[in-house]
């Protein structure tokens, strides 16, 4: 995959994804929690897809396991970019 | 087994419906009663119904529009029975019964066909690695029972039964069952559909079965086929005890399920109505009641010709000389046929026209066909009278009013409610 992707754009179309899925985009910050957000194991499953298709990088659902904020996710992504 | 009429009174305290005249279950009784129609465009979409009313962003994607309909009709269900304080988007519950104690029961015949096709594009058009991790949990016809009993923490036992055009009606008679057998202390059951899709409009086709007019004319000469619709409707259960201890304002009485199976054929019903009215006398068993009690038959109508020419011997099998002596109609000539929705629907419009003592009309309907001489109530609703046209006068005008709601289903499965409303 490209190097030319930044931690900033995994951070926006995680953001992104999580406002269509139907989270305040007002509480979306890096330090949101999944729960306070109400991100469960099939919105993760659907973010999952969207981060496959977009940066090329596979999830699994023992990774997203241990994913419990927006940070953690995005560092999880951007760590294999 | 005991019949009905031998338990305890199963009552009903509380209804809900979205369909094709609007939303609300009493929407659905007066504009049908005044004669409107919900068909547009040879179809009854819910055209009113926005599922942001009820839904937050997130649930109306983890829910397809049968499950959507499904959720909008519980609401006002549960509001209506007093079970829970007015939330405007219909959460939680404050129904007097331990949660673990409450079923719920919802029919569908096809369960979320939308999502499936949108499954199937996205496999098609982009892989395998894309289709929607929520496809399963949507479409799965079971969905809309899981979503109502979350939604309402109803955590007895909660399932969905598939009868394709009787599912509605088998739903109630399920939970009715569930509640004589003392496993659950009441029941929220009803019906669902949401099939108004290319495929689904292609498929009914195919099979010949769809208006090519467009136009629901259940028992008339011109009639071609039924015409599909959409909705859901849900009624609220409770031993009739139980409800009058808490004070609860009653809507009327499950008085009996009958159902059959005509064994005969995949889509067509046997010509003589044999299978059918095995139903509707099992239905009258049930209830405990003469054939010469039942003041009101709602017909499942169609509107193909097959259904109403085999509905009509039914009736006349089932119920005798007294089937020429009270009204027939059919909620399908005001909304369309609701599939899997419809045995719900049509029990809710049932109880609430016996409650205000009406026979609604089957609209559209000027030319009966040969040989189907019922009273069918053509055009325009009336008063009900107790007894019908005959001897009224054996059973005295006043006192409870009954009926049959008839539900048939491809598969030859024959679903039959009696309903009494005060």
């Amino acid at each position: 995959m490209s190097t030319a992707v930044t931690a900033e754009q995994v951070e926006k179309v995680v953001v992104e994804s999580l406002a269509t899925f139907g989270a305040d985009p007002d509480q979306i910050t890096p330090e949101a929690t999944f729960e306070a957000l109400d991100v469960d194991s099939l919105d993760l499953a659907e973010l999952s897809q969207i981060v496959h298709e977009q940066f090329g990088v596979e999830l699994k659902g023992s990774d997203v396991a241990e994913v419990k904020s927006v940070e953690d996710a995005v560092q999880l992504i951007a760590s294999r970019l | 087994m005991s019949s009905s009429a031998q338990m305890e009174a199963i009552v009903v305290t509380g209804v809900g419906a979205v369909t094709p005249l609007g939303v609300g279950a009493r929407t659905l009784h007066e504009r049908w009663c005044a004669g409107e129609c919900g068909i547009a465009g040879g179809e009854g979409a819910c055209a009113d119904f926005e599922p942001k009313d009820f839904l937050s962003a997130k649930e109306v994607r983890r829910a397809d529009r049968f499950t959507q309909l499904a959720i909008a009709a519980c609401a006002e269900a549960l509001a209506d029975a007093g079970w829970r304080d007015g939330e405007p988007d219909g959460r939680g519950s404050s129904a007097p019964y331990d949660p673990e104690r409450i079923g719920c029961v919802l029919g569908t015949g096809i369960g979320g066909i939308q999502t499936l096709v949108d499954g199937q594009d996205t496999l098609r058009e982009r892989g395998s690695q894309y289709v929607s991790p929520l496809s399963v949990p949507l479409m799965m016809s079971n969905a809309g029972a899981g979503a109502l009993s979350m939604r309402h923490d109803l955590r007895g036992p909660s399932f969905a039964v598939s009868s394709a055009c009787a599912s509605g009606a088998h739903a109630i008679g399920s939970a009715l069952r569930m509640l004589q057998c003392g496993e659950a202390d009441a029941v929220v059951a009803g019906g669902s559909e949401a099939g108004l899709t290319p495929l689904a409009r292609a498929a009914f086709s195919a099979l010949d079965a769809l208006s090519q007019t467009g136009v629901s004319r259940p028992f008339d000469a011109r009639r071609d086929g039924f015409v599909m619709g959409e909705g859901a409707a849900v009624m609220v259960l409770e031993r009739a005890g139980a409800a009058s201890a808490r004070g609860a304002r009653v809507l009327g009485t499950v008085r009996g399920y009958g159902a059959s199976s005509d064994a005969h054929h995949l889509t067509a019903p046997r010509d003589d109505g044999r299978g059918q009215a095995a139903a509707m006398t099992a239905a009258l068993a049930d209830a405990g009641v003469a054939a010469e009690q039942i003041d009101y038959v709602n017909a499942h109508g169609t509107s193909t010709p097959l259904n109403d020419r085999a509905e009509t011997q039914a009736i006349k099998l089932a119920l005798g000389e007294h089937a020429m002596r009270i009204p027939v109609s059919s909620t399908k000539s005001a909304i369309g046929h609701l599939l899997g929705a419809a045995g719900a629907v049509e029990a809710v419009a049932t109880l609430l026209a016996l409650r205000d003592r009406i026979a609604p009309p089957t609209l559209g309907l000027s030319e009966p066909d040969e040989g189907l001489d019922l009273d069918y109530v053509p055009g325009a609703a009336r008063p009900l009278t107790r007894g019908g046209n005959g001897d009224s006068a054996e059973r005295g005008a006043d006192g409870p009013v009954l009926a049959l709601s008839n539900s048939f289903g491809f598969g030859g499965h024959n679903a039959v409610l009696c309903l009494e409303a005060a």
